[in-house]
Parts: C-alpha cells; structure tokens; sequence
C-alpha cells in the first residue's frame, strides 16, 4: 500500500493544527505534527469524514474540474443516483441529464442503470448459492478499504461484483465505440461523484489494475454550472434509462431493498458500519443473507462532495422513485464476466500491525502497554495523536517521544520548579 | 517476553458491555500481525463466553495469555455453576431466560460453539461456587 493514491489533501496553509480531523477519524489515520494534521496513507480509507468536520476548510478532495473533459474526443458523463437528490421541484430527472449534455458531456449513461444489473446479478448469484453468506455489498469503496485493512476475516465476504460506476463505465464505453468507431482512448467516462472514496477508486482501484472512469468531477464542483444550464434549457431530451431500483441505490436501503429478500441488512454511518463489521466478525449477526454498508449517513446521499441535506435528498429521491418503473435494465448473461472482479480483495495487515515479525510485535506491545499505563489516559489528543494508546503506539514505533505529551511535559516541568524553588 | 497477559473484569450489571474484552483481545492481536483464523477463533469464543458469563453467572474475570503460537484464555466466574455440563454442550440446550433470548442469545449454541472455534476446552464448576472455563487457540500452521 506505498505510494497509495488519496483524493483526500491538505491544504497546510489553512490547516491550524487543531484535533477535529485527528478525533473524528475512524481509522485513526491522522497525527498532528509541527501544528499541521498528516494523514497515514496505509490507513487511511477516504471516507472523507476529515473533509466533513473541518472547521478551516483544511481538507478536501482532489477531483477534476469540468475543462478537463476536454482532452477527450468523446466526453462521457455518469452521474451517480445522489445527482438527482440535489435539485428542488425536480420531478424528472432528464431535465438533469440534459443538463449535463448542455455543460459540455456528449453522451450520459447514468450509474443507476449499472446499478440494476449488479443488482440483477447479486441476485442470480444469492440464487444459484455461489457466494460465501452473509454477502457485503461492494458498492462503497470506503467500506471496502475498511475490510480490507481492519477486518481479515471478511475479506471473503465481500461481494466479487464490480460497483455501479465501474460497470455503467464498461456499459457506456462499449457504446459509444460501438457508435463511433473511436478507440478507447479518446473516449473520456467522468463519473460525477457524491464522495472521494469513489475518486481514490477511480485512480487506486480494490477490484482491478485499472478503472474504466477516466476521472470525476464532485456534485458540489459541477453544481453551480449545471444549476445554470438545467436553467436554461429549451428542450428536455429523452435520456434516461433508469428505473426505480437502480436510482434508490442514492440512500442506504436501496441497494438492499433491490436484493427483493427479506434477509437483508442495511447501515449507514461510518461508526455504524463498524459496529455492524465487529459483530459479523464475531458471528453475532446471523441469519443475514446480504449486507448493504454506506460509509455516509443516509448513504450515497450523504457524500461529503454533495450540496443538499442528506435527508431532505433522501426525500426527494423517495419522491422521484415513485412514478419510476420498476427497473429498465437487464442482465445479459454474457456481460456478467465483465462485472466480475479481476483480483481477489486480500487483507492487508501492515496497516495496523505493529511489526511483521509476531516476536517483535509482541515486545512491542508489552512496552505499549507499560507507557500507556503511565499516561494520563485523558485522550485530548494534544500530543498530535488520537488517543494515548495511539500515542504509546507512536513512542514504540520511535515517531513520538513522552513529551510530546503536554500533561507529562506539564508534570515534568512542575518537579524542575520545585527542586529549584526548593534549593532557593 | 514469551507472552502477553491481559486481564479484563466482566460486569454482570450491564448486557450491553458483554464483549468490550473480547473486542479488546481482537483488537490487540490484530496489532500483533496475529494469524487472522486464530483471531477469529478467539473473538467468536471469547464473545461466547463472556455472554455465559454476564448472562448466567454475574460476570467474572477473563484472564488471557498470548503467545506467538497459541493463545490461553481463562474465563472465571462465582455463578451458579453448571449442574450438568454435558447437558450443556448440547447444541439447543439453554436456561436463559426469556428476556435474553429475545435478544438473539441463549438458542443453546454458546458451549458448543466455544468447542467448536477451540481446540481445547476445558470446564471446571461447582455448583453454588463458580466455574472456570479455560480455552485455547492454536494458530494453525
């Protein structure tokens, strides 16, 4: 995992070094050193809940801006469902699409109608029992990066199916070369994205050497130009090939919902998520025949690079499913290899292990365990680490030293005073 | 060093707490770079036990012991004691009340479970004293 590719940054200039980011951190993936957060790249799964708190507006995400649809001859746009959440009155989504055509994109494929064919073929598959239950969505990168750095065991778990993006991608692709002629290289896929987990997937795929998306350009990015083209519109063109299933994969639910069993479960919330993650680890949660997790609150909806509420798009999502047809996307048997995977998601344990060699590992921890007992426990994450077993991590690793700690540095100074004041 | 000791005590007051030292024990092998099986093998049986525990005995202490290629884990309590023990490695035997089974616990998969995930598993009870449940995990080469 060196030299992983993060959409998430920091602009050090606005960053004041101060324990938002650091605490809020699932992974606990940021240390504040010299006054400026520093993101542990191995642990690091783009959630992008740094992105959310920040108060300074110190963390963002790398994304493309529209221009950069311009190296291509052909310009693809796919707009994740969450799109279609962030308009007011909307009561047709081809006033969206045809938006997206009026902002520069030649052809749009949206993700949704990926998403009904991995719908259809999750379903074949929980049919035909050829996966190892419960069975975890891979819709989520973030949630997949969090399997795969943090619990081994369900690596396995992990449906081998390729998300809605990487699918509407190979779909839209194959068209359009099938309409012009051109060669894959000319043709430019833009997904338009409600989240940096899915840009980071984009560059760094879990599931393949190379994604089919070119690039991405965030919902919050496009959002003024598209809210002005949308606007201006003459003429609605007929665009939209999506039914109700593949646009309610936007919330959390949908996904499950769309699975057209009883024995699903769906959890949104990057903190629920790992609760759910623990459990199934554990084998409390039984009798699950398919698991929908949503790193955001709400699911797709909640992505950081969104502009709405989460649940007033929720709602209106709700609203636009309802004179949708069920679903207009079907499953042809032969396109069901190239939805597959191309790698097996393998754990990766260097991202919290603390040595290679399982005798090291364990000296290391005993001394942990001996400087943690000598903190104060307070977690006020002053020192630049999370919590103080973060921090008795970071001195046994040699990045930290006690003092870094102001509570000991404090005490320290105390007794010097005192010897002083006591010899005067 | 050859291992790593952890103590935890189990509450009996609160249901919801049951598995804080099973979590712990999981996320400390997890740092260890320890085989992932064994992991495995180790928090579903702990998670087990530590439900017995708070359901049937009141809580206790948990004692574990890791070592590179087998972790010991002890499981102490001063219940009620088990007064027949091979009635209770039946897979569908339970006491537990009512109120725990609408919880998803108690089906009487607890002891057969914790054999099944461990290769060895002993128990010592007595009844109106307490029992001492010892578990061990091997890494499996």
């Amino acid at each position: 995992m060196k030299n992983y590719f993060h959409s998430v940054e920091l602009d050090a200039d606005k960053c004041c070094g101060c324990t938002n980011c650091l605490k809020r951190c699932p992974t606990e993936a940021i240390r504040i050193h010299n006054g400026k957060a520093h993101i542990l790249s191995e642990r690091c799964i783009d959630c992008g809940e740094c992105i959310r708190i920040c108060p300074h507006h110190a963390k963002r995400a790398r994304s493309n801006q529209l221009e950069d649809i311009e190296q291509f001859k052909i310009k693809i746009a796919i707009p994740a469902p969450a799109l279609f959440g962030q308009f007011n009155n909307l009561d047709d989504i081809d006033i969206v699409l045809t938006g997206l055509r009026a902002v520069g994109f030649d052809f749009i494929y949206e993700v949704s109608r990926g998403a009904e064919l991995v719908s259809e073929a999750t379903r074949d598959m929980i049919r035909e029992n050829k996966l190892k239950k419960p069975i975890i969505s891979s819709a989520c990168p973030a949630v997949v990066r969090l399997i795969k750095i943090r619990f081994p065991e369900l690596c396995a778990n992990v449906m081998p199916l390729l998300a809605p993006m990487e699918v509407a991608a190979k779909m839209a692709r194959r068209e359009v070369r099938g309409m012009t002629g051109l060669p894959d290289e000319e043709i430019g896929v833009f997904f338009i994205t409600p989240c940096p987990a899915k840009v980071t997937e984009i560059h760094s795929p879990n599931h393949a050497e190379k994604s089919a998306v070119n690039g991405a350009i965030a919902i919050s990015q496009l959002y003024p130009a598209l809210t002005h083209a949308m606007d201006h519109l003459t003429t609605v063109e007929s665009i939209a090939k999506s039914g109700l299933i593949g646009v309610g994969w936007a919330t959390s639910g949908g996904e499950a919902a769309a699975m057209l069993g009883e024995k699903y479960l769906a959890a949104d919330g990057i903190e629920n998520v790992i609760r759910v993650l623990e459990e199934l680890e554990d084998e409390h949660i039984r009798d699950v025949d398919f698991i929908e997790l949503n790193a955001c609150s709400g699911g797709c909806v909640g992505g950081v690079l969104t502009v709405e509420n989460p649940y007033v798009a929720q709602a209106r999502i709700h609203n636009l499913r309802k004179y949708m047809p069920v679903s207009l996307n079907h499953l042809d048997e032969k396109d069901l290899d190239m939805m597959l995977w191309e790698k097996e998601l393998t754990y990766h344990a260097e991202s919290f292990a603390l040595s290679d060699d399982i005798v090291e590992a364990m000296e290391m921890m005993d001394q942990m365990e001996k400087i943690c007992a000598n903190l104060p426990g307070l977690d006020c994450g002053s020192c630049g680490a999370p919590t103080c077993r973060a921090m008795a991590e970071d001195i046994v690793k040699g990045v930290a030293k006690e003092t870094d700690c102001i509570h000991k540095l404090k005490a320290k100074i105390q007794s010097v005073y005192d010897q002083l004041s006591s010899t005067l | 060093m050859s291992s790593i000791h952890l103590h935890y005590d189990v509450s009996g007051e609160d249901f919801t707490r049951a598995g804080e030292a099973s979590g712990s024990v999981k996320k400390r092998l997890k740092a260890l770079g320890y085989n992932t099986d064994a992991i495995r093998r180790v928090a579903i049986a702990m998670y087990e036990a530590e439900i017995n525990m708070v359901i049937h005995a009141d809580g206790g202490f948990v004692d574990v012991e890791i070592y590179p290629d087998h972790v010991d884990v002890l499981l102490s309590d001063k219940g009620p004691g088990i007064p027949d023990v091979d009635k209770a490695m039946q897979e569908g035997f339970s006491t537990a009340p009512d109120n725990v089974r609408n919880l998803g616990f108690g089906a009487g998969m607890g002891l057969p479970n914790i054999k099944k995930y461990t290769d060895d598993m002993r128990i010592e009870t007595k009844l109106g004293v307490g029992t001492d449940l010892y578990l061990t995990v091997r890494v499996n080469q």
